[in-house]
């Protein structure tokens, strides 16, 4: 074995180590990777609906109601404390997701992406028109909270966001890819191929696209919690339908249905998106706008796929890639 | 409430519902022939709005009739529809037809994208007012209520000729029902000769021109700033849902029905004004899942 044939496997170790120890190096990337993680969690809740072939273009909805609930739980309680705000952020998007989950998974396709657009923004509406509760379009502020009790500077809280996101964000994409691999995790996967047929082994579509649903929202309530501690504030525009579709981006940019896709969609975007407003602040939409459509129209399977492509042609000019074609062909004969 | 709030707030629901009718309408044509939902739909209303705003201010300005405002909507809409509904189409929606649902969806989001920039380039973010057509037609007393002909009058006669206009072609004319038999079933059409990619093309130019038109006439009553087209897209989307997509004539009844949920709203409970489309839209897909006047799809194999 060469290492570079050993070079797809590491990718993703590789990647992480380099991106856990970037912030030593430069300290100013600490806050926008972290920004990175909450997106790439609410996108990896896309993924999910994605492998039954569903699109929702409102899932900034669970983005918005964890964010608001962290908040609330932080001006109640006076700054608050992290650990329970990331707790009940995320069981209030499951509750939320539960609820309009219940409505939804009876829908498909356009539809099931025009009810998430329609629920997402009446949270977005109510976010911004009772500003005596929600702040208006100002949003409220999110003070730093206590951790487990403990006070904490900026800089030691920043840390721990990141590298505690990070943790989280490793533990999350595997049981991800496991909930994947498990039966209710392959009916999903049904619903995109043959509904018909699952119904035809006396599995409920609706049920199995509604614990999908509920995963998916809690992943997004994961994200909207992260996102909102990180940045001190939360504003209606969490919820609105370009913040679900940029979602939606990230997923096919990442790679459609791939769990690291999700992370590496995320962390190139909000890259992309730093510099990008940065240095041309007036086009940078219409820099992500011509980079979706390069990725749709070029490579269908994302950053993921072109990854893959390019170590296969790398692969197969090693020696170990010659030896596997040897050996196939000896097979073949 | 008395008669004369009522009767203002229907006005104001039936001016409204006939610019949202107009975006809608040419949204669900597009969905009933390409099958695709088009995003980028709230740029041709923004860019037909802005395209009236910014030269009928400089003609008028540099002391043209003021009447020269209404052929201008016209050609605005025309060009906004020709030039760059047919760009659209022939460069980029033309090589997704086979893919996905969702890639389609997102290959409009990011032409949504794009343009949103191109109007932020091109207009800047001051904002446009020219309200030249509506004062030259000046106001008329209904109900007890002083009410601007423009809106209480032309809009609604605007809209439903367009609504006869659209009828009259689609069942009268070859081309017409060229896109309708190509709306009722892609292949049969295809396997008897009809040429699907100039229907396409036909139609999201057609589709494109009547959201730009719809532009162009709002562009009288409001000022014209960045985010119009990206509020009237989710709106005309749930329009065209309500009513249950590919439907024209449903489309109509939708836009009123939401039109004046959203009017009476503004008087009655100002915070519920943005909610009612969605809530209205919600009400009817969760009681008829295909929308008002959708039908179901029967399942093909």
């Amino acid at each position: 074995m060469t290492f570079m044939s050993l070079v797809p496997r590491l990718a993703i170790p590789l990647l992480l180590i380099a991106v856990a120890l970037l912030p030593f190096l430069a300290p100013w990337s600490k806050v926008m990777l972290t920004l990175a993680l909450a997106k790439g969690l609410a996108v990896l809740g896309i993924v999910v609906l994605l492998h039954a072939g569903q699109v929702s273009f409102g899932h900034a909805l669970f983005f918005a109601v964890a964010a608001y609930s962290a908040a609330f739980l932080g001006q109640a309680f006076g700054g608050g404390e992290l650990v329970s705000m990331v707790l009940i952020g995320v069981a209030s998007a499951v509750v939320v997701g539960l609820l309009v989950g219940l409505f939804v998974v009876r829908y498909r396709y356009i539809f099931f992406g025009m009810l998430n657009l329609a629920f997402s923004m009446i949270v977005f509406s109510v976010l911004e028109k009772f500003y005596h509760y929600t702040g208006g379009s100002d949003g409220l502020q999110v003070a730093r909270p206590l951790v487990l009790g403990i006070e904490m500077e900026r800089p030691a809280f920043e840390s721990l966001l990141f590298y505690g996101g990070l943790v989280i964000a490793v533990i999350v994409a595997w049981a991800v890819h496991r909930y994947f691999d498990s039966p209710i995790g392959h009916m999903l996967k049904t619903i995109k191929t043959n509904e018909t047929r699952l119904e035809y082994l006396g599995v409920s579509a609706r049920r199995v696209l509604l614990v999908g649903y509920l995963v998916s929202a809690a992943l997004c309530g994961l994200g909207g919690v992260l996102m909102a501690v990180a940045q001190g504030i939360v504003t209606p525009e969490y919820a609105w339908w370009i913040r679900s579709g940029e979602l939606v981006f990230i997923a096919i940019l990442g790679g459609a249905g791939s769990v690291s896709g999700a992370f590496v969609g995320a962390l190139v975007y909000e890259v992309v998106r730093t510099y990008a407003s940065a240095f041309a602040g007036d086009v940078w939409q219409m820099i992500l706008g011509f980079f979706l459509l390069g990725i749709i129209l070029y490579a269908p399977r994302g950053l993921i796929g072109v990854y893959g492509s390019f170590m296969g042609r790398i692969g197969s000019n090693t020696a170990s890639g010659k030896e596997a074609k040897r050996r196939a062909m000896e097979a073949a004969e | 409430m008395n008669l004369q709030l009522i009767a203002l707030a229907v006005f104001d629901g039936v001016a409204y519902a006939a610019l949202v009718f107009m975006v809608a309408v040419g949204l669900t044509l597009i969905f009933g022939v390409l099958r695709i939902l088009n995003v980028a739909h709230g740029s041709f209303y923004a860019i037909g709005a802005y395209v009236v705003a910014s030269v009928g201010g400089a003609i008028f300005a540099a002391g043209w009739s003021p009447w020269l405002a209404f052929p201008l909507m016209l050609i605005a809409a025309a060009v906004v529809g020709i030039v760059l509904g047919g760009l659209i189409e022939r460069l980029l929606l033309r090589r997704i037809y086979d893919k996905e649902e969702a890639l389609q969806i997102l290959v409009t989001f990011a032409v949504f994208m794009i343009l949103e920039d191109v109007q932020r380039l091109v207009w800047g973010v001051q904002p446009y007012f020219e309200a030249t057509a509506l004062q030259s037609l000046g106001n008329i007393q209904v109900f007890g209520v002083y009410y601007t002909v423009y809106q209480l009058i032309l809009l609604p006669l605007v809209a439903l000729a367009v609504l006869a206009g659209l009828r009259l072609f689609l069942r009268h004319t070859l081309s017409g029902r060229l896109i309708l038999a190509v709306t009722e079933d892609r292949e049969a059409a295809t396997a008897i000769g009809i040429d699907t990619d100039k229907i396409y093309l036909m139609t999201f130019m057609l589709g494109a021109a009547l959201a730009a038109f719809g532009g162009a006439l709002a562009s009288a009553t409001t000022s014209v700033l960045p985010g119009i087209g990206a509020d009237m897209i989710v709106l005309s989307f749930a329009v065209a849902a309500t009513a249950g997509l590919g439907q024209i004539e449903g489309a109509a009844l939708a836009a009123l029905l939401i039109g004046l949920g959203r009017s009476f709203a503004v008087y009655l409970m100002p915070e519920l004004e943005v909610l009612i489309p969605y809530l209205i839209m919600l009400l009817v897909l969760l009681w008829r899942p295909e929308g008002l006047f959708g039908v179901t799809q029967t399942r093909k194999i």
